[in-house]
């Protein structure tokens, strides 16, 4: 086969590789690209050790349980002792009830626009429709906080709460979640600012999920006859179920992370109580408002209270991200799925 | 013809299979009551969803018509150009705000988009296996983890040994950027075709000549939009700063060992403060950052589209 037109000696393989110091510079990339990617770990991996060795001394002296369950906080002020008193439930509960109002609130909104930006809304107007919604991710928390403070909670936040005080707190046992005083900075009005803050996040996901519902599946329920609700709830909302809890998650773990709006709207009362129109506190929010007055041993048990939000936040993420894996890589960044 | 003969067929074998009750037809076009009820409620639940859909148009356009409406009147040349005065004064602006948030992001995308588009090439030109896989699990937990932790980890690190100042806050910010650098550059790695970087190595260019002269151009604008999108969420970031930067009345310069401000900074502590001109510059700031953030992914896409005409 090989017809040698005799210009060049055949050679084997091993003399077209270059001897000179280049050929070092394959690998040499290789190693650097690697560090690159390794070093996402690494920065990982030093935030829960770092973090993690500060809070140790703290977890000690207050001990684990009642580090988690004890409502008594009390700063102490030294440099070198633990003196003050440290449980950090108060945080805790404000923090997940905050996150969980909001998810409350915004899942179904999220739902009802993805079903209408999918099903409903005419062709030109889809795209203009998620994208407006999505730029509400865009708004960075400090204005929220401002918006929320200084407009939304005393105009809009603060009827509604004072109406649901009126209307509820006679009820039986139900009652007690909505039993004044109402204060304008209190868990009810974090949780409605926060539910708008984690719209677009909801709303992007569960939106790109029930646009991959097979068209097919649609189709032969309306062949069967079924209505616009009945393929909306029974067939879109059913089928892509899996994607719509990870995209919940990932509401779920921006609400419960989320610190400086949620600092400036909670009430920042290190207390907590059973009512949500009480001005209680959230373990970000408490974090970012009393730092920079903090004690060195304060200061300890600050990161203590970051490393258990850390912990919290990283099983709702980890949940979510394997849950929305399962539907093809989707990101759970809203932000980033701004693209032409 | 055949549709008649076809439901003659079919009656003929109801009619022997349950004889007693000869079948009866509605005529066309009456609906029975359970078709008109779910009729009815799906026509009730286009209303559901469209009143949703215009209840959550509604707070984007509340906070846009707010923060301009009550930000206009402290904007203008004098906010952009003086310090902050003391909150119960009129005048003044967010110089020191403005020249911190400059600093500390310029900065921190210097350290976060290089590392991050390098973390991006290994993750699409050499990754494979477990570790590939782990690394882009934990890129993603990343963009999940809290600002505030960010800035205990940052402060416990560094902070502490050295002071607060722009570098603090600047690497603070550049750890919540990257993740999202990682993941958007990433993302436009992908959509290089494969005949790209094959032709490139059909012509005796090594892997990362391949790399550095054909893919990262080609993904280039793709990056640079991706990068913005990091870039505008670090500038609109408070809670880091509130623990790495800490915050200042003065225009500061220095690198390190001074404690720097921003414009978020500045807005968190005009918002919490009781007096008015405060508050005013306050919606002033929550203006400019909200021009920031919103025009820099288009800037980007307008200078990268002009560069690749």
């Amino acid at each position: 086969m090989a017809t040698d037109t005799g210009q060049r000696p055949a050679s084997a393989p091993s003399s077209l590789r270059s001897s000179g110091p280049s050929r070092y510079a394959d690998p040499l990339f290789r190693a650097i690209a690697f560090t690159a990617g390794a070093s996402v770990l690494v920065i990982l991996g030093l935030m829960i050790g770092t973090t993690t060795r500060d809070a140790l001394p703290v977890f000690e002296y207050q001990g684990l349980v009642s580090f988690f369950t004890s409502d008594e906080w009390r700063a102490g002020f030294s440099r070198t002792e633990f003196t003050g008193e440290y449980g950090a439930f108060s945080f805790i509960y404000g923090t997940v009830v905050t996150s969980l109002l909001a998810v409350a609130v915004a899942l179904p909104l999220a739902i009802a626009v993805s079903l209408y930006i999918n099903r409903l809304a005419p062709k030109r107007l889809k795209r203009p429709l998620a994208y407006t919604v999505e730029l509400l991710a865009a708004i960075p928390s400090v204005v929220y906080g401002l918006w929320g403070l200084l407009f939304f909670a005393p105009t809009f936040i603060r009827p509604v709460m004072e109406l649901l005080n009126r209307t509820l707190e006679p009820v039986p046992i139900l009652g007690r979640l909505f039993a004044g005083p109402v204060f304008t900075t209190s868990y009810f009005t974090a949780g409605m600012v926060l539910a708008v803050m984690i719209l677009p996040i909801i709303t992007a996901i569960t939106r790109e999920v029930m646009a991959q519902v097979p068209r097919d599946q649609v189709d032969a329920a309306y062949g069967m006859g079924a209505t616009d609700f009945e393929v909306m709830t029974k067939v879109i909302i059913r089928t892509s179920f899996p994607g719509i809890v990870g995209a919940t998650m990932l509401g779920l773990g921006r609400a419960l992370g989320e610190t400086i709006a949620v600092a400036m709207l909670v009430g920042g009362s290190q207390r907590w109580g059973l009512s949500l129109f009480f001005g209680g506190d959230s373990m970000a929010g408490h974090i970012a408002n009393t730092f920079q007055d903090a004690a060195p041993e304060t200061v300890l048990a600050l990161i203590a209270v970051g490393v258990g939000l850390f912990v919290i936040t990283v099983i709702v993420n980890v949940l979510a991200r394997l849950l929305v894996w399962r539907i093809g890589r989707v990101a759970g960044d809203a932000a980033l799925r701004r693209r032409p | 013809m055949e549709d008649r003969a076809c439901r003659r067929r079919r009656r003929a074998k109801t009619t022997t299979l349950t004889p007693e009750t000869p079948p009866t037809f509605r005529p066309l076009g009456e609906i029975d009551a359970h078709t008109r009820r779910r009729k009815r409620r799906s026509q009730l639940f286009r209303y559901v969803l469209l009143v949703a859909m215009g209840l959550s148009l509604f707070p984007l356009v509340l906070i846009l018509w707010t923060v301009v409406s009550n930000g206009i009147g402290a904007f203008g040349g004098e906010f952009l150009t003086q310090p902050e005065p003391p909150a119960r004064r009129e005048g003044g602006g967010y110089l020191n705000g403005i020249v911190g948030t400059l600093y500390m992001v310029g900065i921190a995308t210097v350290l976060a988009v290089p590392l991050g588009v390098l973390a991006a090439v290994y993750l699409v030109e050499y990754g494979r296996g477990w570790f590939a896989g782990t690394v882009r699990f934990f890129t993603d937990v990343m963009t999940g983890v809290p600002s505030v932790f960010v800035g205990l980890f940052v402060y416990a690190a560094l902070v502490r040994q050295f002071s607060f100042g722009t570098i603090m806050g600047a690497v603070g910010l550049a750890i919540m950027m990257l993740p999202i650098v990682v993941r958007s550059s990433e993302e436009m790695l992908k959509l290089v075709p494969e005949d790209q970087r094959a032709a490139s190595a059909g012509l005796g260019a090594r892997k990362w000549q391949t790399i550095t002269k054909v893919v990262l151009p080609t993904a280039g604008p793709g990056i640079v939009t991706g990068s913005m999108l990091a870039v505008a969420r670090a500038a609109g970031e408070t809670a880091v700063l509130l623990l790495t930067a800490l915050g200042s009345l003065q225009v500061v310069t220095a690198f390190s060992g001074v404690a720097q401000s921003s414009i978020t900074l500045l807005i968190y502590q005009g918002a919490k403060q009781p007096f008015d001109p405060g508050k005013e510059r306050a919606w002033a700031g929550a203006m400019l950052l909200m021009g920031i953030v919103f025009l820099l992914p288009f800037t980007a896409r307008w200078i990268t589209a002009r560069r690749t005409r």
